[in-house]
């Protein structure tokens, strides 16, 4: 292991950790902002320029307000449990290849920080992990709404990682590598090339899925005001507090990133446009759909989500893999 | 007067809009067909679509409110005004005590004198803002139109007090040309000419 290829790795890991806790922040404006327009409303206005710099005022909000660990609590898992949800979500973009290999000044950069042979395995793995962070915060808060909220994330979580799991085996199966750049390089030939118009089906079930294990509003159980209070998050203040939020929109944007390679083509050149570009414009389309479904339609309730998952979901994504194993043979 | 009509209408329930309600699936077949037609159908999408045409058409209802403002009615009842005769700028109340007698809340207390020129006037005139009710009747009373109800409704101060004084509610001299005739409680209608009948002396 050469000096260069340390440093290099260190550059990425500061770039995605500084980029994405930035897009947090920004996720959190764009979110406000497309919610208020869907309603009608104008969203945040007066903190800067159309309320850009709002984003700068919630900052120092979080940073300065009092860290409140309430008695009763479990004090020690009630503070790590927000790093593992914000830290996961991190650790899940180290095997996302987000843009195609480039030349700075005669050195060869790829834009992933580890390219391991089971990528997929691995980013899907590290998301559910960060579902530990709910369940922790939940149990060690000593409150009723906490305990809660701890509860649907434990059956949300059994519910949709059946779903994920079952949903991208099909596509693992067609292009036969786990690895994100396979799954990229398998579709370099254009639209017609991406695996969503071969599994239409599979991409359906992954993003609902998706919603579940990100925690958007078809499925945001978790903390749902009007039931929980705020679920989990009831008794957490500041940075803490905010540590969920910004694991939230990171897996965001980790679901539109695997979305995106996945199915819609990864980061290949897209007719004129430059493949850079291209996987930007499909990842921000579905953080647009996440908020955009946010603004259209109810949440269900966790009886339900049980329901969709084990009922409708898992059984359609099996027949899937099956039909797919099938045609794949003959 | 005709005009008026439409206001005096109070059967409220002519324009309900009654929603069609599905009868409830009783059968496990009946439920599996209802998500079936639900799920092709694509009824989701088409709340998609509204919420997207609702951001596209981009029509706002935010009112920016210190920097925008709606327009209040004309007859809204805020902090009182005490008006000021337009050509001599003397002030119109002639201290009758009227306003004061008809408070309901009893918050409205006058002091009056007789100047130099024989006319009774008010010395002190306050309003007790705790304890007003902001219900119009001393405008109406008024046979002078001198006190009214202005249209400043952010009163906002350390004491509400701040707006009850005589010297803050009374119309500044430089400012009288700025007066405007108040069309609320107690003010003649537009129309009010037209409408006098002379009272016959004899049946």
């Amino acid at each position: 292991m050469d000096g260069a290829f340390v440093i290099e790795t260190i550059i990425k890991i500061l770039i995605v950790l500084g980029l994405f806790s930035a897009l947090a922040g920004f996720g959190t404006y764009v979110e406000r902002k497309v919610l208020a327009f869907m309603q009608r409303r104008l969203g945040p206005m007066h903190v800067g320029p159309y309320g850009l710099l709002q984003v700068l005022a919630d900052g120092i909000k979080l940073f300065t307000k009092e860290d409140f660990i309430p008695k009763g609590a479990n004090r020690v898992i009630f503070m790590i449990a927000p790093v593992i949800t914000a830290a996961t979500a991190f650790i899940a973009m180290a095997a996302i290849p987000m843009f195609p290999e480039f030349t700075l000044g005669g050195y060869t950069v790829k834009p992933i920080i580890s390219d391991i042979n089971v990528g997929l395995l691995f980013v899907l793995g590290v998301m559910a992990t960060g579902l530990y962070g709910p369940l922790l915060a939940g149990m060690a808060s000593q409150n009723k709404w906490s305990i809660l909220g701890a509860a649907r994330t434990a059956i949300q979580f059994l519910s949709y990682e059946v779903v994920t799991g079952l949903s991208v085996l099909a596509p693992v199966m067609i292009v036969g590598s786990l690895s994100l750049i396979d799954f990229n390089n398998y579709q370099a030939g254009g639209v017609s090339d991406w695996l969503l118009w071969k599994q239409p089906v599979a991409f359906v079930l992954f993003l609902i899925a998706g919603f579940a294990e990100t925690n958007r509003t078809p499925f945001d159980l978790l903390e749902h005001e009007a039931e929980v209070i705020s679920g989990y998050a009831t008794e957490y203040s500041g940075m803490r507090w905010g540590m969920f939020f910004i694991g939230e929109y990171a897996n965001m944007f980790t679901l539109g990133f695997l979305a995106s390679l996945i199915f819609l083509g990864g980061f290949n050149d897209l007719w004129f446009i430059p493949g850079a570009i291209a996987i930007l414009l499909k990842v921000f389309f579905i953080f647009f759909f996440l908020l955009w479904t946010r603004a259209s339609w109810p949440h269900v309730r966790p009886d339900q989500l049980m329901w969709l998952c084990w009922k409708v979901l898992m059984p359609i994504a099996v027949i899937n893999v099956v039909v797919t194993g099938i045609v794949m043979m003959f | 007067m005709s005009g008026l009509e439409q206001f005096k209408d109070r059967n409220v329930s002519q324009n309900y809009y009654k929603v069609k309600i599905e009868p409830y699936p009783k059968t496990p077949w009946e439920k599996f067909k209802r998500v079936v037609k639900r799920t092709f159908k694509l009824e989701l999408f088409v709340g998609l679509k509204i919420t997207l045409l609702e951001m596209i058409r981009f029509n706002i209802h935010t009112i920016q409110y210190p920097k925008e403002k709606l327009p209040i009615a004309p007859r809204y009842r805020a902090v009182h005004k005490l008006l000021r005769l337009l050509e001599s700028g003397t002030e119109r109340c002639i201290g009758c005590g009227l306003c004061e007698k008809i408070c309901i809340a009893n918050c409205i207390r006058i002091d009056t004198k007789v100047d130099e020129f024989g006319r009774k006037v008010p010395t002190e005139y306050t309003i007790n803002f705790g304890r007003c009710i902001f219900c119009g009747y001393c405008a109406e009373v008024c046979p002078e139109l001198a006190i009214v109800h202005g249209p400043d409704y952010e009163n906002a101060s350390e004491q509400r007090a701040h707006f009850a004084l005589k010297e803050d509610m009374l119309t500044p001299l430089d400012k009288l040309k700025e007066q405007k005739e108040f069309p609320g409680f107690g003010a003649p209608t537009p129309a009010a000419d037209q409408l006098i009948k002379k009272t016959p002396l004899a049946y």
